[in-house]
């Protein structure tokens, strides 16, 4: 069984509810206020909740009407910003870097870092001043935003010791000491540990990490199987010697919509499967990647969740056939009662692609003209969403705070100005356009403005 | 029935119809052979509704008749007996084979269940048995094998008069063959879609004498049959009910650059390089005045190939990736000295045909192949 590294040399970080702090960063008016970032509509679930909101017991994952309810009036519900969040967290990717060529990004919002790649002191002291200049840096380039940073001798460790001293933290556990740290801890923190297997390991007195440790192999192998056993054995011991793996690549690309309410009509689950596997296709061709296996989510109205797949003869990336094999796969699932989730994915990824004698000479992917524009269930071009940034002729830039019936509220101010004043336009007001994500790091327009 | 006839005779005439006898018959009686004496001749025969086979061979006969008897056991036991005369005799519900020491009875099955074989259509014209059979085994290689898409698995066989022109592809490739024969009247004009597997058996398997003759008759509605008889065999297929692509629409009219390729010498280095290429990943070509270099593989954990081949190039330097396997196919199918491969660019298809080295009587060999390749966009 492999073990670990002598040294504390990975570092992982994560940003602090990283969504709503760039929402306060760019709105003044919303800082130090419970801020949730998520979908906003009936079935829409929360993303991040904000350090304020989660003291009312928001959390992510939860469904929004949920967080509603728990949170204060003048709580912030905004949809999300994802050009915003995907700006500032290629800041801090840009800033981990500098500090070792092995990064392996896990999301927009966490990463780990292989300090044995770079030239540091790995001392206690080195390190603890390494993250607390890296907290600092991160925080003035993002210009607000926090994370909390763990080091290591695993990535497990480090997983478990940024998490340990959230918000704002700092955790360097040294090699040899990983026990000490680990065995008081509930089960329940260590990853892959969920509730099901918590009451599992809980029915039988297994209450800690400590506990989990003096459980034998057969023991464990016995209570959840085989892979989950070993897993847990083996983290017991804070055996991980799983390496940090720069540019990991995607195994799949994947889209999913949640519907408001569950679609039963044929015609517009295909056309819901043509709008995804549009948007899948378009990644795909970003990445210059292709993938041989479709594989179609399908949640019932009653939960129920299903995936039927099916693996071509040569990678595919071109919407028209997802499409085609999504819908084949569509035709051969029981609809009845309605479904309230589709998804469609590609995976068995590779960066070539068989080109095909009789695809449409280079179609671009770009959603078909007016044939879907009736179908596509896209909101109207003057629909506002909350937290959207937007523009005023007069007003300058500013923020969607809410909209209905027939109006939108508009709240102008960045991330450079003091809270700003409230106004309220007709929904297609022609003064009023989207706008993209302001910069939080200066430019001359948005300090011209008052 | 009761016949006498040489061993190789029989067991070539049993071996070539139980070829076309379905593995899973949908009716027990569909596995059978039928045999049927009259006077001097046997006809052995085989039908599972979609293709039929049917060989005659001559026999010293001393009594006429019909049975049927399990087709694979009968090929099986007739192709392991001695180098001795046959005599074969049906007794009651059996048939006995006696070869030499050899002693056979077999069951035989109920002949009045067995279904007539289809008559063989009206007859549409007459082709060499060579140049069909070369043709059809260079179009048939780019039909696809995946069920789901009819078309894709048949061979369109159009006449014009005294042409005929063969087309195939499976999506990816696209092979196109056009030959002269002798059509029964002229003015013909026909376009079927032949499926690709029995046309490609049919017609490597009929070349013992001179000519083919085609037969066909175009019903709709999946009624259409081809018929196709060579000397002492015929057999008949039902033609698939499905339009082919427009593919001449997509077949270039000009290209960006060439190269002349010594098919033996490039076929052994492409078969070499491609070894390391890992299921379907692509073939690197990149082509530069005088030389193409083959490449394969490259990632971390693939082994790597590379080989330099000299080649006529004539045009800007191009890199261009193909599926291994569909340009070997190509290759082995042009059957000429040196192929010719010509490119518009990168991105489409680049079309191998062969080059035909000027003859001493300038006279040009007739027919042309064309062997379309969809290129593997490389990564980067």
């Amino acid at each position: 069984m492999q073990g670990m590294r002598s040294e504390a040399s990975v570092l992982h970080l994560d940003l602090d509810a990283f969504f709503a702090a760039v929402e306060q960063r760019d709105k003044p008016s919303l800082r130090g206020r419970p801020v949730v970032v998520g979908g906003t509509g009936g079935r829409g679930v929360v993303s991040t909740a904000s350090y304020e909101a989660r003291a009312y017991g928001a959390r992510s994952a939860m469904s929004t009407a949920e967080a509603r309810r728990r949170c204060p009036p003048g709580t912030a519900f905004l949809g999300g910003r994802f050009a915003a969040y995907s700006v500032t967290s290629r800041v801090v990717m840009d800033l981990l870097r500098e500090l070792s060529p092995l990064v392996e990004q896990v999301s927009v919002d966490e990463a780990y870092v292989d300090l044995a790649a770079g030239d540091h002191d790995l001392s206690v002291a080195g390190l603890t001043a390494l993250a607390r200049d890296l907290k600092e840096r991160i925080h003035a380039a993002t210009g607000g935003v926090r994370g909390s940073v763990g080091i290591g001798s695993s990535k497990t460790m480090t997983k478990i010791g940024s998490e340990l001293d959230k918000p704002d933290g700092l955790l360097v556990v040294p090699a040899g000491s990983e026990l000490d740290v680990l065995h008081p801890l509930p089960v329940r923190s260590l990853p892959g540990v969920g509730p099901a297997t918590g009451d599992r390991l809980s029915a039988v007195g297994v209450r800690t990490v400590g506990d989990l440790h003096e459980r034998s192999l057969t023991d464990l192998v016995a209570l959840v199987g085989q892979a989950h056993g070993t897993g847990l054995f083996r983290l017991a011991r804070a055996l991980d010697d799983r390496p940090v793996v720069p540019d990991r690549e995607a195994k799949s690309v994947s889209a999913e919509r949640t519907y408001a309410t569950d679609l039963t009509d044929l015609g517009r689950l295909q056309s819901e499967i043509r709008w995804l596997a549009d948007r899948v296709v378009a990644r795909l061709q970003k990445e210059g990647t292709a993938g041989r296996t479709v594989t179609l989510k399908f949640r019932r109205y009653d939960f129920t969740t299903l995936t039927r797949s099916q693996t071509l003869p040569q990678p595919v990336d071109d919407a028209r056939t997802v499409t085609d094999v999504a819908t084949r796969l569509l035709a051969g699932i029981d609809r009845t009662g309605g479904v309230r989730l589709l998804g469609v994915g590609v995976s068995a990824l590779a960066t070539y692609v068989q080109g095909d004698l009789f695809a449409p000479d280079e179609a671009p992917v770009v959603i078909d003209t007016e044939e879907d524009e009736e179908e596509t269930p896209a909101p109207q071009s003057r629909s506002w969403h909350p937290g959207q940034d937007v523009a005023h002729a007069e007003m300058g830039s500013g923020w969607v705070w809410g909209s209905g019936l027939g109006r939108v509220t508009v709240r102008f101010e960045g991330p450079l100005t003091p809270p700003g004043p409230v106004r309220t336009y007709a929904v297609d007001d022609p003064a009023l356009v989207p706008a993209e994500p302001p910069d939080w790091r200066g430019t001359e327009d948005q300090k011209s403005r008052s | 029935m009761k016949f006498r006839v040489a061993r190789e005779v029989l067991s070539d005439a049993v071996a070539w119809t139980a070829r076309s006898l379905p593995p899973r018959p949908s009716v027990p009686v569909l596995a059978g052979i039928l045999l049927e004496v009259q006077g001097a001749s046997l006809s052995v025969s085989g039908f599972d509704y979609e293709v039929s086979a049917r060989a005659e061979v001559d026999v010293s006969s001393t009594e006429d008749g019909r049975t049927l008897v399990p087709g694979r056991l009968l090929a099986e036991i007739v192709r392991a007996l001695p180098p001795h005369p046959v005599d074969v005799v049906a007794e009651g519900a059996r048939l006995a084979i006696s070869c030499g020491n050899a002693r056979f009875s077999l069951p035989t099955l109920p002949v009045e269940d067995y279904p007539s074989l289809p008559s063989l259509p009206s007859t549409a014209g007459v082709v060499d048995s060579d140049a069909f059979a070369e043709a059809v085994g260079q179009v048939a290689v780019a039909a696809g094998r995946d069920d789901t898409l009819p078309m894709l698995t048949g061979v369109r066989l159009e006449i014009e008069d005294d042409r005929v022109t063969l087309a195939a592809t499976d999506r990816y490739r696209l092979a196109v063959r056009e030959f002269a024969w002798r059509p029964e009247v002229s003015g013909l004009s026909a376009a079927v879609l032949v499926p690709a597997r029995t046309l490609a058996d049919a017609a490597k398997t009929l070349t013992s004498g001179p000519e083919v003759v085609l037969s066909l008759s175009s019903g709709g509605a999946g009624e259409g049959i081809l018929g196709l008889s060579g000397k002492d065999r015929q057999t008949t297929t039902r033609l698939l009910d499905a339009e082919f692509v427009k593919y001449r629409a997509i077949m270039p009219n000009e290209s960006a650059s060439h190269a002349l390729l010594p098919v033996g010498a490039f076929t052994d280095a492409a078969k070499r390089v491609a070894l390391v290429a890992e299921r379907g990943t692509p073939l690197r070509c990149e082509f530069t005045p005088g030389q193409v270099t083959l490449r394969a593989g490259g990632t971390d954990d693939e082994g790597q190939a590379e080989e330099r081949c000299d080649v006529e190039f004539d045009g800007d330097p191009l890199t261009i990736g193909f599926n291994p396997t569909f340009l070997l196919d190509g290759l082995a199918s042009v059957h000429t000295e040196r192929a010719r491969m010509d490119f518009t660019s990168a991105l489409k298809p680049a079309v191998l045909s062969g080059h035909e080295e000027p003859a001493e009587d300038g006279a040009p060999r007739p027919g042309s192949y064309r062997y379309l390749i969809m290129p593997v966009r490389l990564p980067g």
